[in-house]
């Protein structure tokens, strides 16, 4: 479970993230829904200490994370980058194998766990093992990305616009793998997206957020039965425009 | 070029044991400073703006600098540490500047991305930061490589051997074949010190286990033969040899050994020379017992020690007073006069002197608004050319400051109308040159004479009496045969001295 208090970011005088409160319950995926300058990947970041909040509180299984050293905190929270992050001067399994490395698990531990990540995440072991991860395609490298987001196995994923900069079709497929993963194992999630389509297929809630306040929460069918304004109207109403563009275009071959 | 070959030996293990140990202290400074300061940007700004001003000081000036900054510290002033100090600071720049290039240009993502996959921060500077850096950080440390091969051939006048004293005497006793061993010689390490570097580099990066064990042996084994040829001297040593500074031009290497072969022979003391010493490293030196004895002229103490070259003076006057002062101020011996006089002198064509009607220095000024005047390296900022300009009015056309050696032929071929010449040198007669008289004593005179440290004046009375036995005994136009033979004729310094040394009755 992941509770933010009161939770605030300010750098000088602008606030980034306002007064934010939000619950996370154990083995749920929340999405974190805005647009650019919304606040959300920096309240993503807040929660395993990225970003610092200048104020307010985070609680993860009812422990205040400021009372963990940032690096042990960090090791049980997988986190997805935006732009994948992975070390250049690392192979595959190196990438993959680093946070178990760092917890001090035995390397015939690590090789084991690594070959059980690559397979989860749908790539063979033997073929992508020892490449490097600019030998990857786009795709590959994300799904690297998230092995090693999940090979300490930790119970909290935080995912920050993780399949933003792939082709559709690739998307589409990572977002299967993903709810693949959650089938299989125990995971409380937070992902980041600008894509409403996304946050509706993906997530078990939806937290709306504008210029670093909450607008609204709730399941997706909530926000689509009951949008709290006509910011989350139009989010919400863009699958169904996008679906009525299409259509259009459909007849319009079709005549 | 054989007898050269036989000095590499020596001087190409000096300058390997001088390159590689302040490439060691420069790349362990620098490394930690450079990762610490990227840590703080204000640092950062400052610690490079010391670094480059550090590098813009001429080398040879920063070496020579050491020398009384180290002396006032009480530290042994000449020879291999402020060498080593001097180098040392000038590697730390270009390694400093990769270290933080490098670390810098490690994109951000990738940065955040160790931090959040949980790592400390040592662990994130030493498995990402580092790692990723270090390829523009090896190439600071090739360029400071090569700096550094190239930049302690200029040990040699602070003391130190390098391949530097084949380029500095060679240059003095136009030996161009010294010069050119000393030179590939420098050129040869510095290819391969970078090669080899390169090569661990390149196999670290690419993961190649072979190529790293080998180049980086060959590295450890250099610096294996780095720390024995250091610690095995000092193991053997049981006497200290007497120890004979020479400046850096011919008459002193050859008076050098000269005294190096006379007190060996009349007192069966080991001897070694310390050679191409800076003027001023060289007076330095015998003051804090780091050299035993050199050859000084009064002239030059009168000038730049007593600060009195602006004063007219007779030469024994000279004479009494620098003995007095060495004696009281330094508590040094002035143990022998020598029996000739190496003063500067302007010196002209012959031709023009006879077309001319030029026989003395106040001759010149009629010629001099249209005249080019060359002179050594020191002669423009010293006392006596002032004095010259003052005492007879003159003001040339020009002024070019080059090495002694090339003065004359400068003057020969008509480059430059007159030179500062030195009167015992036999070259102002091999290449037609006339010395002017210097009619109204502007110039101070300069007797040959040899000082003896504090320590050789109380401790080695029988030293001190055989040198004491050279008394008058070298007469000016001994000198200028010995130069010339050395100058002109191609023989080595120590040739010359032995066949004196065997002329001299005991």
């Amino acid at each position: 479970m992941i509770e933010l208090q009161g939770v605030s970011k300010r750098y000088g005088g602008e606030t980034v993230v306002d007064q934010l409160s939000i619950t996370v319950d154990t083995g749920e995926l929340l999405v974190l829904l805005g647009g650019s300058g919304s606040g959300k990947t920096t309240t993503l970041k807040m929660i395993n200490r990225l970003v610092a909040p200048t104020a307010g509180s985070v609680r993860v299984d009812g422990v205040d994370v400021s009372g963990i050293p940032e690096h042990d905190l960090r090791r049980r929270i997988g986190y997805v980058f935006q732009e994948v992050g992975l070390f250049p001067h690392m192979t595959v399994s190196d990438n993959v194998g680093i946070t178990p490395k760092l917890l001090g698990w035995e390397p015939a531990r690590v090789t084991r766990r690594v070959d059980e990540l690559l397979s989860i995440i749908e790539l063979e072991p033997s073929s992508v093992r020892d490449r490097w991860p600019h030998e990857l395609s786009g795709g590959q490298r994300q799904r690297v990305g998230v092995a090693r987001a999940l090979a300490a196995g930790p119970s909290i994923l935080l995912l920050d616009e993780p399949f933003g900069a792939v082709d559709p079709p690739t998307r589409r497929r990572l977002q299967d793998s993903l709810v693949h993963i959650r089938r299989h194992m125990d995971l409380t999630a937070v992902f980041v997206t600008h894509d409403m389509a996304e946050a509706l297929f993906l997530g078990d809630r939806i937290a709306v957020l504008r210029d670093g306040h909450l607008i609204q929460i709730g399941t997706p069918r909530e926000l689509l039965a009951d949008p709290a304004d006509d910011y989350v109207t139009e989010l919400v109403g863009t699958p169904q425009r996008q679906a009525d563009m299409f259509a259009a275009l459909q007849t319009d071959t079709e005549t | 070029m054989s007898e050269q070959l036989a000095l590499l030996p020596d001087y190409l293990t000096a300058h390997i044991q001088l390159t590689l140990l302040a490439l060691l202290f420069s790349t362990t400074l620098s490394l930690p400073l450079g990762i610490a300061i990227t840590r703080t940007p204000w640092l950062e700004q400052a610690v490079l703006a010391l670094a480059g001003v550090i590098q813009t000081v001429p080398s040879l000036a920063l070496l020579a600098v050491m020398v009384p900054m180290l002396a006032g510290l009480d530290l042994p002033s000449i020879g291999f540490l402020p060498a080593i100090i001097g180098l040392t600071l000038y590697g730390i720049l270009p390694i400093l500047r990769g270290t933080v290039t490098g670390i810098a240009g490690v994109d951000a993502a990738t940065k955040e991305a160790a931090r959040g996959v949980g790592m400390t921060p040592w662990q994130q500077l030493s498995q990402v930061e580092v790692p990723l850096a270090m390829p523009v950080i090896v190439a600071g440390i090739r360029t400071a490589t090569v700096w550094l091969v190239g930049t302690a051939t200029l040990s040699t006048p602070v003391g130190a051997t390098s391949l530097g004293n084949y380029i500095f005497s060679g240059l003095q006793t136009r030996n161009t074949s010294a010069v050119l061993v000393g030179c590939v010689a420098a050129a040869g390490l510095a290819l391969v010190l970078d090669a080899l570097v390169r090569v661990v580099e390149s196999g670290v990066r690419t993961r190649r286990r072979p190529q790293v064990v080998v180049a980086a042996g060959l590295m450890a084994l250099l610096y294996l033969f780095v720390a024995t040829t250091l610690v095995a001297p000092r193991m053997s040593s049981d006497e200290r040899p007497i120890v004979i500074g020479a400046k850096t031009f011919t008459e002193q290497y050859i008076l050098s050994a000269i005294l190096s072969e006379w007190i060996e022979q009349e007192t069966g003391r080991s001897t070694s020379v310390l050679q191409s010493l800076g003027s001023t490293v060289a007076f330095d030196a015998l003051g804090a017992d780091e050299i035993d004895l050199y050859v000084e002229y009064t002239g030059t103490l009168w000038a730049t020690e007593l600060d009195r070259g602006n004063e007219n003076a007779t030469r024994s006057d000279v004479l009494t007073e620098v003995e007095r002062f060495i004696r009281e101020q330094h508590a040094m011996t002035l143990v022998a006069r020598l029996g000739f006089e190496n003063a500067y002198a302007l010196a002209v064509r012959r031709a023009d002197a006879e077309r001319l009607g030029l026989t003395q220095i106040s001759d010149l000024t009629r010629h001099a608004r249209t005249w080019v005047v060359g002179g050594d390296y020191e002669f423009f900022a010293r006392p006596e050319w002032k004095s010259i300009q003052r005492t007879y009015g003159l003001e040339f056309a020009d002024l070019r400051t080059m090495d002694s050696t090339l003065m004359y032929q400068a003057a020969a071929q008509g480059n430059v109308d007159v030179i500062s010449a030195f009167s015992s040198d036999g070259r102002v007669s091999a290449y037609d040159l006339v010395v002017l008289q210097d009619e109204l004593g502007a110039i101070p005179p300069y007797d040959a004479v040899v000082l003896a440290s504090p320590r050789l004046s109380t401790e080695e009375p029988d030293v001190i009496r055989a040198v004491a036995a050279l008394e008058n005994r070298i007469a000016v136009d001994t000198m200028r045969r010995m130069n010339l033979a050395v100058d002109e004729e191609g023989e080595a310094p120590a040739t010359v001295a032995a066949r004196f040394v065997t002329t001299l009755q005991r």
